[in-house]
């Protein structure tokens, strides 16, 4: 039995910041859950999906954000109680759903948890989330330690269901993947069925249709909503004070970034100058509290991630309360102490309690800290990041940059979403030249497939993986076909959606509970749509090289060319040798051979070492997993290959 | 509860490697371990991106108190553990201080950098020049090798935890670890990582 379905109320594990949040959704009784992959909240949905059939709980990885959110609105509509899961920008995919969800209204429960990455630790943004709840006017939740994590998922529900307003729950990387003890409350019994009723009056928000018009009536609803929910929030035991009665210094934190203060204070030993109100309900932001811990301290900080959303609403609240409780004097990210791009730690705020306080503060001698420093700047080279040995977008991008080059028309690739991104690095022999959101890759080869009337000769080429075509790639597809774009699509198809864990999308046979489901076959979809479409095995170097000089030939629209290989870490392959590789020593030439080291300078598998007292290359047995790539790209054929029988 | 006493409170610990070493795995184990004996344990990670060949790190918080931040502040790191050497010293220009114990295993991982002849990995002896001058304490073992001689590199991770337990400062033993473990493994996984458990127990002894 997993940890997660422990029964019994007062256990305590050591959860992930995303398991907390899947007990608290088990202790609701949540009936559904929805979501699409993304760092860092991809273990929400995968952890439900292998406890679903033990208490009856729907589960899908859905085809993209927006579509996630429709399907648990669904479940709330017909009165269950419902999770969706996604990472920042998959709230920017579903925000349309979204605004019109906030106006309607909703029955059961629901939760829409979003993942937020300050600092892009596993993104191509930190953007945020947070401001879409004041935008979209509801009520946000972020919890400030693990066993808040659970316990707020679980309250998150009742809120919702007491409001009758989708609830959004906000977490970030450093809670999401961090862990913590978290002591168990009870799992109840699911009993709840499915109905839409919609015979009743118009306008009942139990029985009448689900719609956000007439406009003004709901958003007038809406309103009232979030006047409730301030009123609620003023007695949330989420919100909590310690420090000093009347604090030099007042800390007003959320989320990671209250353990960051709260360290912070320790360090400095300041408990007796610094109070900290760590806020589990951001907006609403309950005015009557935070008004009460205003009036007593002359200065506030406000810490969190990333730009100073929580900053800005409290100093609304004091310049609309000044009368009352004076002016105060604020420190953050607007003034400058605490940085507003990347992610907070204790060391910031460490510095800027220390430069507010006026203490001296160096945790080590500074002879140690620059002699330590610079045995690191000499002695640990940085770790680019690479393509995993064997992976298939190695030997794609090889091919794809050697086709470019053999071409001499200046050709470029837009890039996407996935692992594959790092094609901008020169794992990827800095392929790609644009990079922005799931599916824009072949959005923007599009645009650039018509600049052919302002002289533009360039092949233009859109990379995407497999689980991204179908999240967001298939419109711009369409579009491209339709506009008699002149591009070339390479799906970069690796049989999952790899980089977050191998989660199945709607191009395989079977689903996140592992029952059989009907695959929606990219390559007839790209020729129903009218795309010219080939499919080959990336890993065979030549005749994907040819393949692709052909296509950037043939001038009559859109082309695809479906590159199809497992991913090197899939279950499929992994610890699988096709090959036994070597480095023939009689035939490697070294640095005489005119090649630069190309197989380790260029090429670059991990798997692929330069023994410098040879000065030759040799294998990596213990890294290389036998692709057999590399002794395709040898000019002197010095790798060897030997079938593994 | 516990009433056994920790060097520190909170103990923080780093444990480092490079993405697919077991990094994440390890400090799982160890965490776990501790929280059975009543500790609040703290783990913070980040796993998605770094993984690809990056420098990985997880910082473990134990206490008796409270949860502490899933990121150690600069200079407050007590034990590093590392599955490649240089990540050890990369570990100690933020964390290091001179009270602090480092254990790492000696067998490299080249950055790609390296592997392309763009920067260079020092050798053995620099290694334990930079550990010997910014540490309290060293160990260096040679755990990938034993591993490999076990069957599987990854093992590596797991005569970590054993060589941890050696040094003494963490209250867990070989019963603890066979405890955490049993839940996640068994029959012959399970036998093989008691080996490499107790390996890495000896080649701190020796």
């Amino acid at each position: 039995m997993s940890h997660l379905l422990d029964p019994k109320a007062g256990a305590t594990y050591l959860l992930m910041g995303n398991e907390a949040i899947v007990r608290g959704a088990l202790e609701a009784g949540v009936n559904v859950a929805s979501g699409y992959p993304g760092t860092p909240s991809s273990e929400i949905i995968e952890n439900l999906s292998r406890i679903a059939k033990e208490r009856n709980i729907y589960v899908e990885w859905s085809v993209n954000e927006k579509v996630a959110l429709e399907v648990a609105a669904a479940a709330s509509f017909a009165g269950l109680r419902s999770l969706c899961a996604m990472k920042q920008n998959g709230v920017n995919v579903a925000s349309d759903f979204l605004l019109h969800l906030v106006y309607s209204g909703t029955r059961g429960g629901i939760v829409l948890v979003s993942c937020d990455d300050p600092g892009a630790l596993s993104s191509v943004n930190e953007g945020e989330s947070r401001y879409f709840a004041r935008q979209l006017e509801m009520p946000l939740l972020e919890p400030g330690n693990f066993q808040e994590a659970k316990d707020m998922t679980k309250w998150a529900f009742e809120l919702s269901e007491q409001l009758k307003q989708i609830v959004m729950l906000r977490s970030v990387t450093r809670m999401s993947h961090a862990s913590g003890n978290v002591s168990y409350g009870a799992l109840p019994e699911t009993k709840r069925k499915a109905e839409f009723k919609f015979k009743g009056f118009i306008l009942d928000p139990e029985e009448g249709i689900i719609t956000s018009a007439p406009v003004e009536w709901r958003h007038k609803e809406q309103q009232d909503k979030i006047r409730k929910a301030k009123e609620i929030f003023e007695e949330s035991p989420f919100n909590t004070y310690e420090g000093p009665d009347k604090p030099e210094l007042l800390i007003i934190t959320s989320s990671a970034c209250y353990l960051y203060s709260k360290e912070a204070v320790e360090v400095l030993n300041v408990q007796d100058r610094v109070g900290i109100l760590k806020l589990g309900t951001t907006w609403p932001l309950p005015p009557k509290l935070v008004t009460h811990y205003l009036a007593r301290t002359e200065q506030v900080m406000i810490v969190e991630e990333v730009i100073p959303f929580m900053e800005e609403n409290v100093k609304v609240l004091a310049a609309e309360k000044a009368g009352e409780i004076g002016a105060k004097k604020f420190f953050g990210k607007n003034e400058g102490v605490l940085p507003s791009v990347g992610e907070m730690n204790p060391d910031f705020v460490i510095s800027a309690i220390s430069s507010i306080l006026g203490i001296d503060y160096s945790p080590v001698s500074k002879e140690y800290d620059q002699s330590a420093k610079l045995s690191a700047f000499v002695h640990a080279p940085a770790r680019d990041q690479v393509f995993c040995p064997g992976c298939p977008h190695r030997a794609s991008f090889f091919a794809i940059r050697r086709a470019i080059e053999l071409d001499g028309r200046n050709g470029f690739v837009c890039g996407d979403i996935g692992c594959y991104t790092m094609a901008v690095r020169p794992t990827g022999f800095e392929t790609l030249k644009t990079v922005h959101s799931m599916g824009s890759g072949m959005g923007l080869a599009s645009g650039f497939g018509k600049l052919g009337l302002f002289g533009m000769d360039q092949p233009t080429f859109a990379v995407c993986g497999d689980s991204t075509f179908y999240h967001a790639v298939i419109p711009a597809l369409i579009n491209a076909v339709h506009n008699k774009s002149n591009v070339t699509l390479v799906i970069l198809d690796n049989g999952g959606t790899a980089m977050t864990g191998f989660q199945p999308h709607p191009g395989q046979d079977f689903n996140v509970m592992g029952e059989s489901m009907p695959a929606i076959d990219m390559a007839r979809i790209c020729e129903a749509i009218g795309a010219r479409v080939e499919k080959r095995n990336p890993l065979d170097l030549e005749d994907t090289l040819h393949t692709l000089l052909e296509m950037m030939e043939d001038k009559n629209g859109v082309k695809v060319l479906i590159l199809s290989q497992y991913c090197a870490l899939s279950p499929q392959r992994r610890g699988k040798k096709d090959y036994e590789l070597s480095v023939d020593e009689t035939v490697c030439l070294g640095e005489e051979c005119g090649c630069g080291r190309f197989c380790t300078r260029i090429f670059r598998c991990p798997g692929l070492v330069w023994n410098k007292e040879k000065a030759k290359a040799e294998i990596d047995q213990v890294i290389c997993v036998g692709c057999g790539v590399c002794a395709d790209i040898c000019p002197r054929g010095a790798i060897k290959r030997k079938e593994v029988a | 509860m516990t009433t056994s006493k920790l060097p520190k409170d909170p103990y923080s610990i780093v444990i480092t490697g490079v993405g697919g070493q077991g990094n994440v795995m390890a400090s799982r184990v160890l965490a776990n371990m501790l929280v059975k004996k009543g500790y609040y344990v703290t783990i913070g990670e980040t796993f998605g991106a770094s993984q690809r060949g990056g420098s990985v790190m997880s910082h473990i918080r134990v206490s008796n108190l409270s949860a502490w931040s899933p990121q150690i502040p600069a200079g407050k790191a007590h034990l590093v553990v590392a599955l490649e050497p240089i990540e050890a010293i990369r570990v100690l220009a933020r964390y290091g201080n001179p009270d602090i114990k480092v254990l790492s295993n000696l067998r490299p991982i080249y950055p790609a950098g390296v592997i392309a002849g763009e920067a260079s990995y020092p050798n053995e002896q620099e290694i334990r020049t930079i550990l010997e001058k910014h540490t309290s304490k060293y160990w260096l073992i040679k755990a990938t090798e034993e591993a490999v001689k076990l069957g599987n590199p990854i093992l590596a991770n797991v005569m970590m935890v054993g060589a941890t337990c050696a040094i003494g400062d963490l209250p867990f033993d070989r019963n603890d670890f066979i405890d955490a473990m049993s839940q996640v493994l068994s029959g012959d996984k399970m036998e093989t990582n008691i080996k490499a458990f107790e390996l890495g127990f000896s080649l701190l002894m020796k």
